[in-house]
């Protein structure tokens, strides 16, 4: 079971607690995460990643295990704590400026 | 009993704002969708509880949601707006050419007759529709294909799809306007366009009557007279009486002619509102005075409405959606500001009375007439 955690604004959208679980077939990837995650959840959608390119849109980051998965491959093995339940994937809005 | 239902839509949220036909007593409902930038809801004509919202974030790109029953529920639905095609390119600010990029929706169009079908306005300026409530979204590309697309300019607000008028009288007429292209309408269901911007000057292109090129800020018809048009251009109040083959100035005696919004009687089609502001680099009112002008000659001969409405001191801008009425027998006017406040006036502007005046800057104002 692979644990996701979702900033606030996509936990409204979902309507879902902030802590998510997924099954997860194959390899534990960036992308499997987030195919899984999307499947359970089609509103998210398009809010993560591109629909069409499918790019993490860029005030979106990727962490897990306290590093920085942001520019990893997609299809980069996540950490074993990932993939085996221990550590969550946390999904982060960017801290950013603006009004 | 009528009731009046006011759809706004802010910087950091939805509210509804809903009264009894005096609409003197309001309740107000929200934030619904607390944090997202709402630039636009409207609801059906042919189903006031079917409503639609434009629901975006830098973060996390652009949501659209549906409710079913006015408003208290609601439910995201289809996201995923892609250009029809090879995207290609428009002009850059700097004039180069610069792929085009879907941003966000700036406005919602219900069809008039049928609750499912809805139009979008979007930024990188293109149209799409849904016949399915929402759920898919099929650009028509007849527009952004048009001849004259790949020298499109965006404004200073980006390259915005920001007004989409359905002729009631022909479903297969649509006006639509982008800043900064112009005007263009269709008479065949959107498969091909044209620019009806003759008679507009715009000092500030290479060719003032260029055939594109135009920031036309808001465009309303009277559905009871959809061949009569009225503009907010950048500059310039217009006036078409020929479905936007030509177009007139009727800024008239208004103390600036620059400015967003504008809108009309819902019983008097020559009567017509617009908010002047000062300059394109100042968005306030003139001299700090917050004026509705009204003309019920169809533009020329303006009147500004003050009472009620802050005559000192207030330097708030009005947005080109932030404007609308309602249908009850004495029309009622209704603006949102950037500083958060919601006006009515129940009687046609002669008096103005703020519903709400602390919401998050305010970007859309819709009203539904309510039997």
């Amino acid at each position: 079971m692979i644990r996701v955690v979702l900033p606030a604004h996509l936990r409204t959208l979902a309507r879902t607690a902030s802590e998510v679980e997924l099954e997860v077939e194959g390899p534990v990837t960036q992308r499997s995460v987030l195919d899984a995650l999307e499947a359970r959840y089609p509103m998210l959608r398009g809010t993560v990643r591109d629909h069409v390119t499918q790019q993490r849109r860029p005030f979106v980051r990727f962490f897990a295990c306290g590093e920085d998965f942001s520019h990893e491959s997609p299809d980069a093995p996540l950490p074993a704590a990932v993939a085996s339940g221990a550590e969550p994937f946390l999904l982060l809005g960017a801290i950013a400026g603006g009004f | 009993m009528s009731s009046v239902r006011v759809l706004v839509g802010t910087k950091k949220g939805a509210f509804i704002l809903t009264s009894d036909a005096k609409r003197d007593k309001w309740d107000v409902a929200g934030p619904h969708f607390g944090g997202w930038e709402m630039y636009h809801l409207k609801g059906s004509p042919a189903d006031p509880n079917r409503l639609y919202a434009s629901q975006s974030k830098g973060w996390f790109g652009q949501v659209i949601e549906r409710s079913n029953d006015g408003g208290k529920n609601w439910e995201p639905v289809g996201n995923k707006f892609v250009y029809d095609g090879v995207a290609g390119t428009h002009q850059w600010y700097d004039g180069t050419p610069h792929p085009w990029a879907f941003t966000r929706v700036w406005h919602l169009e219900p069809s008039l007759t049928d609750p499912d079908t809805v139009y979008a306005g979007v930024e990188d300026a293109a149209l799409f529709r849904s016949t399915d409530a929402g759920q898919t979204w099929q650009e028509l590309s007849g527009l952004r294909n048009h001849t004259t697309g790949s020298s499109w300019q965006p404004g200073a607000g980006g390259l915005c799809l920001h007004t989409i008028l359905l002729d009631p009288s022909d479903p297969r007429r649509i006006f639509i306007a982008i800043s900064a292209a112009g005007a263009f309408r269709t008479d065949d269901g959107g498969q091909t366009w044209r620019p009806i911007n003759r008679g507009l000057r715009s000092e500030y292109i290479p060719d003032p009557a260029a055939e594109v090129g135009h920031c036309v800020h808001h465009i309303a018809m009277h559905p009871s007279r959809p061949g009569v048009l009225f503009m907010q251009k950048h500059w310039d109040v217009m006036r078409s009486d020929d479905a936007g083959d030509s177009w007139h100035e009727v800024s008239g005696n208004l103390p600036t002619d620059f400015g967003f919004a504008l809108d009309i009687h819902a019983h008097e089609p020559e009567t017509i509102y617009v908010v002047p502001i000062k300059s394109d680099s100042e968005h306030y009112p003139p001299e700090g005075k917050l004026r509705v002008y009204r003309s019920r000659t169809g533009g020329n001969e303006w009147e500004a409405l003050t009472d009620g409405l802050p005559q000192s001191d207030c330097y708030v801008n009005v947005l080109r959606d932030a404007m609308a009425v309602d249908s009850l027998d004495s029309c009622g006017i209704y603006f949102g500001t950037t500083g958060g406040q919601v006006y009515a006036s129940s009687d046609a502007g002669d008096h103005w009375a703020p519903i709400v005046h602390d919401l998050p800057a305010v970007l859309s104002v819709e009203v539904q007439t309510l039997p």
